[in-house]
């Protein structure tokens, strides 16, 4: 029997409204356990006051330097005496799940019964980096109750100035569109780096997210330092009966408003005997119409992935979506997963001696030039690294022959 | 004493053991999918073999009870599996048709609303919030269940012009990320300083570094070594409360809320967008926050309207343009929207192109 329940009259009013109520379920684990009870009394101070009560520390695990978000209350009585003792250490431990977020109801369940020995029994799915994470965890029980969970075949995630864990898409799992094994590259590269995750002694965070195709169904375009989107550069793949089933259901009028005037490029044209025409050199590989057509159009089968560099969001310097590094890399062998695996490291190790404290890449690309980071890493310019070429003039090219030598060698 | 235990650094774990059967047999091979209702995914194999996935809503912070009742469902309907998708959506995958209508009604007993498929309202994302975050300005797991609330029957059904990625961030970081409309906490005054602690709490010249615009520089107040912050450059953005917690940002007051639209991440049709400000100034008004439902109500309502099939918000608002997008909210235009931090003159009208 836990301790009495504290009044929460503002938290009582989220319990009310069809959509399912985060407040019912801490209340439900306050019934025994004293952790959730003051839990509650904290919150709904900060409902009441309208400030958080929270600060960090230093908690950890036995041979790792971060994982573990440290939580200390900051509501104390004159005599140093935490309000909401129960919960006056809340820590959470940030686990690796398996790519795509597939669980059994058994291993949840097995994770359930070993956080409900341990900690609060209030579990996030997911954080916004994509760690499975456990909430309200008091300092003695972080090493016991991460030991059993380590023994359960999970590893800690990322904190801190460290590689993060990744996210994917769905992904070839269950999706027509995923363009390349995303899971696979996920779990070998973070693995390759997970040093860098388990002893955090990068400059800032280093995000990978992974998505199967442009949908970026992973949100990697701006919430990672390192975007992987999947992509082909054959022609894409038409079934022109089932071109020709779709007018027949939706007419040519809907098929003209709803995909081919649609396409960023133009690339599409609706012939008279109501098949696809599609212009390959000029279509982006934006997914639209094969999103609205999907029994009718796919990928080609020259399937690789473009990499992009420097998302992320506010601070401190603006917002930025990553941009363009590597157009196009095959990677359906093991020999293109290691190519892929080799190039990252590269670009870590770069952003490990060159970025300044609390720096993300995309913010160091800016301070030193997209120019300088591209051949910091050996990777050759290309002109589907720029939106449009340079329009101010104020540059020095002492060795414009050279450079043009260089490109044309390429191109030969 | 005996050694403590080294943990075995096992990384990310195979999938395979978690995954549904019907997935990792065809791993790859789907052909192509529909949506056969509201809340249902239907993906179809090369060699004919097909898996209904029904999606269903949940608060992402959850009761052990609630993650049991989850796996229970998934034991009697759906094989044992499981998975979540990255806006805390759940999802039961079924390779027999027939099972669907016995498992849609076991997830709607059990408080799990089935949606959130095709052009519909997804679940917001959402960060920690009061409830665990070191930062935050305001609750994100109340914000979430308030807005959700409001658009539940806009989860359920597939009636918008194209889906619609709400976030919500309880600072300026923006956690939340880039949305079709997004719910940001902005804060209108610069930090009260306690000058008293922030020799003992704060590592100086980290703080220092950390402001966009240089408005923080050392002083001794009192005394004591400290920080003062030159309020004509303050910004408000927060960027010294996390390094310097005395540095207090927050304020039950002047802490808002702002509204953005038009983020997008997929580079699909159009490229990928950052959302832009459309309103501001709304009270931070725990525990329902009625003020930010009835902006976000009037935004969607006239996307609903208005846009054509497939455009996100951002296009719908490149389309009609700004000054319509303005006029059709009945949201104030103001000198604030005006873009003047660096690189903001992208965002100036360089052309005659003018709509009357």
């Amino acid at each position: 029997m836990a301790k009495q329940m504290h009044d929460t009259p503002l938290l009582d009013q989220l319990e009310s409204g069809p959509w399912p109520s985060f407040v019912t379920g801490i209340k439900r684990l306050a019934q025994d356990n004293d952790m959730m009870v003051d839990l509650l009394g904290q919150l709904e101070t900060s409902y009441r006051t309208r400030k958080g009560y929270w600060k960090g520390g230093t908690v950890g695990v036995v041979g790792y330097g971060g994982g573990v978000i440290p939580r200390f209350t900051e509501l104390k009585d004159e005599n140093e005496k935490p309000l909401f003792p129960a919960a006056a250490e809340f820590h959470t431990l940030r686990i690796m799940p398996a790519p795509g977020f597939h669980y059994t109801s058994d291993l949840l369940r097995k994770f359930c019964d070993v956080w409900e020995k341990h900690g609060s029994g209030l579990i996030c799915a997911h954080g916004q980096t994509g760690d499975f994470m456990l909430q309200g965890c008091s300092t003695a029980a972080v090493q016991p109750c991460f030991d059993e969970i380590n023994e359960m075949g999970f590893d800690m995630g990322g904190a801190g100035p460290a590689l993060r864990t990744g996210v994917s898409c769905v992904g070839m799992a269950r999706c027509e569109h995923a363009c390349f094994d995303s899971y696979t590259a996920q779990r070998q590269l973070i693995n390759a780096f997970l040093d860098d995750m388990h002893r955090p002694a990068l400059p800032y965070k280093w995000k990978f997210k992974f998505s199967g195709c442009a949908n970026d169904c992973s949100n990697a375009m701006q919430r990672s330092d390192q975007a992987i989107i999947g992509t082909w550069r054959d022609d894409m793949k038409i079934d022109q009966d089932e071109v020709k089933n779709y007018v027949a259901a939706k007419g040519r009028d809907y098929i003209m408003d709803n995909v081919i005037t649609r396409c960023p490029t133009q690339a599409l044209a609706l012939n008279d005997d109501d098949t696809l025409a599609v212009d390959n050199k000029s279509c982006v590989r934006c997914m639209h119409c094969i999103n609205v057509m999907t029994k009718a159009l796919s990928p080609g089968d020259d399937k690789g992935v473009t990499i992009l560099v420097g998302g992320k969001r506010t601070l401190k310097i603006g917002d930025h979506f990553g941009t363009v590094i590597v157009p196009f890399m095959k990677v359906d062998t093991e020999e293109g997963m290691d190519a892929l695996e080799e190039l990252s490291g590269e670009m870590i190790d770069f952003f490990a001696e060159n970025a300044l404290e609390h720096e993300r890449c995309g913010e160091m690309i800016e301070r030193i030039g997209l120019v300088n980071f591209i051949e910091g890493i050996g990777v050759e310019v290309d002109p589907n690294q720029v939106s449009q070429p340079r329009t101010n003039p104020y540059v020095l090219m002492p060795d414009w022959d050279e450079q043009a030598a260089k490109w044309n060698e390429r191109q030969a | 004493m005996s050694a403590p235990r080294m943990p075995d650094e096992t990384g990310v774990p195979d999938w395979k053991p978690y995954m549904h059967p019907i997935l990792e047999k065809n791993y790859g091979q789907w052909k192509y999918h529909e949506r056969p209702r509201p809340g249902v995914l239907l993906h179809v194999a090369h060699n004919g073999d097909k898996v209904w996935s029904i999606k269903a809503g949940t608060c992402r912070q959850m009761d052990v009870h609630t993650i049991r009742t989850m796996a229970k469902i998934a034991d009697d309907y759906a094989d044992g599996y499981i998975r979540f998708t990255i806006r805390s959506a759940v999802e039961f995958m079924i390779t027999d048709e027939s099972k669907m209508d016995a498992l849609i009604n076991a997830l709607n007993d059990a408080g799990f609303p089935v949606g959130g498929t095709g052009p519909s309202v997804r679940i917001l994302s959402h960060t920690q919030g009061w409830m665990h975050c070191d930062i935050p300005g305001t609750d994100a797991s109340g914000a979430v269940k308030s807005l959700m609330d409001d658009l539940f029957d806009d989860f359920m059904k597939e009636e918008m012009p194209n889906h619609v990625h709400i976030t919500t961030s309880c600072c300026q970081i923006n956690c939340g990320g880039q949305g079709d409309i997004a719910i940001n906490i902005q804060h209108t005054r610069p930090p009260k300083i306690n000058h008293d602690l922030v020799a003992n709490a704060c590592e100086r010249p980290t703080v220092v570094a950390r402001c966009p615009v240089a408005a923080i520089r050392p002083a001794v107040v009192n005394g004591k070594p400290t920080l003062e912050v030159d309020e004509k450059k303050c910004v408000a953005c927060g960027a010294c409360f996390p390094p310097c917690p005395p540095m207090q940002i927050n304020d039950p007051e002047h802490t808002k809320f702002a509204v953005w639209v038009g983020g997008k991440h997929s580079s699909t049709r159009s490229k990928p967008s950052f959302h832009k400000l459309v309103a501001a100034g709304l009270p931070n008004n725990a525990p329902r926050w009625p003020e930010v439902s009835q902006v976000v109500r009037k935004i969607l309502d006239t996307y609903k309207a208005d846009a054509r099939d497939y455009e996100r918000v951002g296009e719908w608002a490149e389309r009609i343009g700004w000054p319509a997008f303005f006029e059709k909210t009945e949201l104030p235009f103001t000198k604030y929207h005006i873009d003047n931090w660096r690189g903001g003159r992208a965002n100036l009208n360089a052309s005659a192109h003018i709509r009357f």
